[in-house]
């Protein structure tokens, strides 16, 4: 069977049903997944670029009149394959809450405030290099009903394509120290903990500019083919 | 990052859910500010294919709609050619969408038929259209295919159909519903569950 993505780097995610993140419950498969090859269908996937992307979408502090309340951070790091190599040209979304802990959403219903200066959306497009870079504000922790006084660490969501079909990512940011990762179901639904640290960004005195806004690094992995060798980083 | 002594990376940056709160940013649909990606209708001006309507609905395990997931497809067009920049033809057809359930569990795409498509070895895919699924209670992205039911020769040969257990395959072959109008259910759980494939 052609399978050109390995799949044993997939067992850095979590399983489907994580019974203590009670949602999964009723919403995984309980029959064996299908293992299929990788055909064309999967190994081609949509493009899109800087067309997708607005000036200001990568500054989540500058999307209405006013500035939001909250700490500014910026948020970069470089997302490359499971070899190291860097994937450009790629288009990353978040979103997340504001300071407060709330969400636009209109479900969000949790007596924390809105803020009219923030939506909490952003994209841009990955550098030569697999760079990109977010100015946004540090989400707060919020409340959630999954368990008797639980609440979510506070995170970013962040969604990303990488060239084809077997390369779409959903996931996490997270951010260092945070108390709540260790009693939250779903960080903790990633059964390796090494797969689980690299959620972790990592403050960073180079990113954080004075005087303005404190710096968060956060690399991003996709998954890389099989067929290509490693290249010694001195060969270019 | 953690890298080996060499550079490689520890391994793949694991996923974890959309969580409820994604449609002001990914599907926004008119209802927010922000501008949307990618909407329900891939239908463009010329695109090779005769239009269909495909909608459904998503279902957990006790049978009740999953009101708060959102569908990504992927697809060829009416001729069988994915949107990588190649071809004469669909250079406008992006060949993606994106669909959030609403009320009861529904989503509708309006697409194109797709054609059959290169499978391994030389062999031809039924036509298809891939589908991931994202929701709150969903950690990892729901890969799944939606098949045509007026393609039940094509099906007998389809290598991926081959490795479904003949009695699930029927989840995944759309019904009619009209002309050029099609229902899928999503089952995500259960004794009725959809097949779900490892890729």
């Amino acid at each position: 069977m052609a399978l050109i993505y390995p799949v044993r780097s997939l067992a850095a995610h979590p399983p489907y049903l994580a019974p203590d993140y009670v949602s999964t419950r009723l919403r995984s498969p309980s029959r064996p997944l299908v293992i299929v090859p990788h055909t064309l269908s999967e190994l081609s996937g949509p493009a899109f670029g800087h067309d997708a992307v607005r000036e200001n979408h990568m500054d989540l502090t500058v999307q209405h009149a006013g500035e939001p309340l909250g700490e500014r951070i910026i948020v970069t790091g470089r997302v490359t394959d499971e070899d190291g190599r860097p994937i450009p040209d790629t288009l990353i979304e978040i979103w997340q809450a504001n300071a407060a802990g709330r969400y636009v959403h209109v479900s969000d219903q949790h007596p924390a405030p809105l803020d009219p200066n923030f939506t909490g959306a952003g994209r841009c497009v990955t550098g030569p290099d697999g760079s990109y870079r977010f100015v946004t504000i540090k989400p707060g922790a919020y409340p959630w009903r999954n368990h008797h006084n639980a609440w979510r660490p506070a995170h970013i969501h962040l969604s990303l394509f990488g060239p084809s079909f077997l390369t779409r990512l959903v996931t996490q940011m997270y951010f260092p120290g945070d108390p709540l990762l260790a009693i939250d179901p779903i960080y903790q639904s990633i059964p390796d903990e090494r797969a689980r640290q690299r959620l972790i960004s990592s403050f960073d005195i180079d990113t954080t500019m004075p005087e303005w806004a404190l710096g968060y690094r956060f690399d991003i992995v996709l998954r890389g083919r099989n067929e290509t060798p490693w290249e010694d980083p001195h060969d270019d | 990052m953690m890298t080996d002594a060499r550079g490689k990376p520890d391994g793949i940056t694991p996923s974890q859910t959309v969580g409820p709160f994604f449609a002001y940013a990914l599907t926004p649909g008119g209802r927010y500010a922000f501008e949307v990606l990618a909407g329900d209708d891939l239908t463009v001006p010329g695109v090779a294919g005769e239009a269909v309507q495909v909608s459904g609905r998503v279902l957990d395990g006790e049978g009740k709609p999953v009101a708060d997931a959102f569908l990504e497809i992927w697809q060829a067009d009416g001729a069988g050619r994915y949107p990588d920049g190649s071809g004469p033809g669909n250079t406008g057809f992006r060949g993606f969408g994106r669909a959030e359930t609403r009320d009861e569990g529904r989503f509708a795409f309006r697409t194109v038929k797709p054609g059959p498509v290169a499978g391994p070895d030389g062999s031809a895919q039924a036509p298809h259209i891939c589908i991931g699924l994202f929701a709150r209670g969903v950690l990892r992205r729901l890969y799944t295919r939606i098949y045509f039911p007026e393609d039940a020769q094509a099906h007998g040969k389809d290598p991926v159909l081959a490795l479904v257990p003949a009695d699930r395959r029927g989840t995944l072959i759309a019904r009619t519903a009209g002309p050029g109008a099609y229902t899928f259910d999503i089952v995500l759980n259960g004794a009725d569950e959809t097949v779900f494939f490892e890729a």
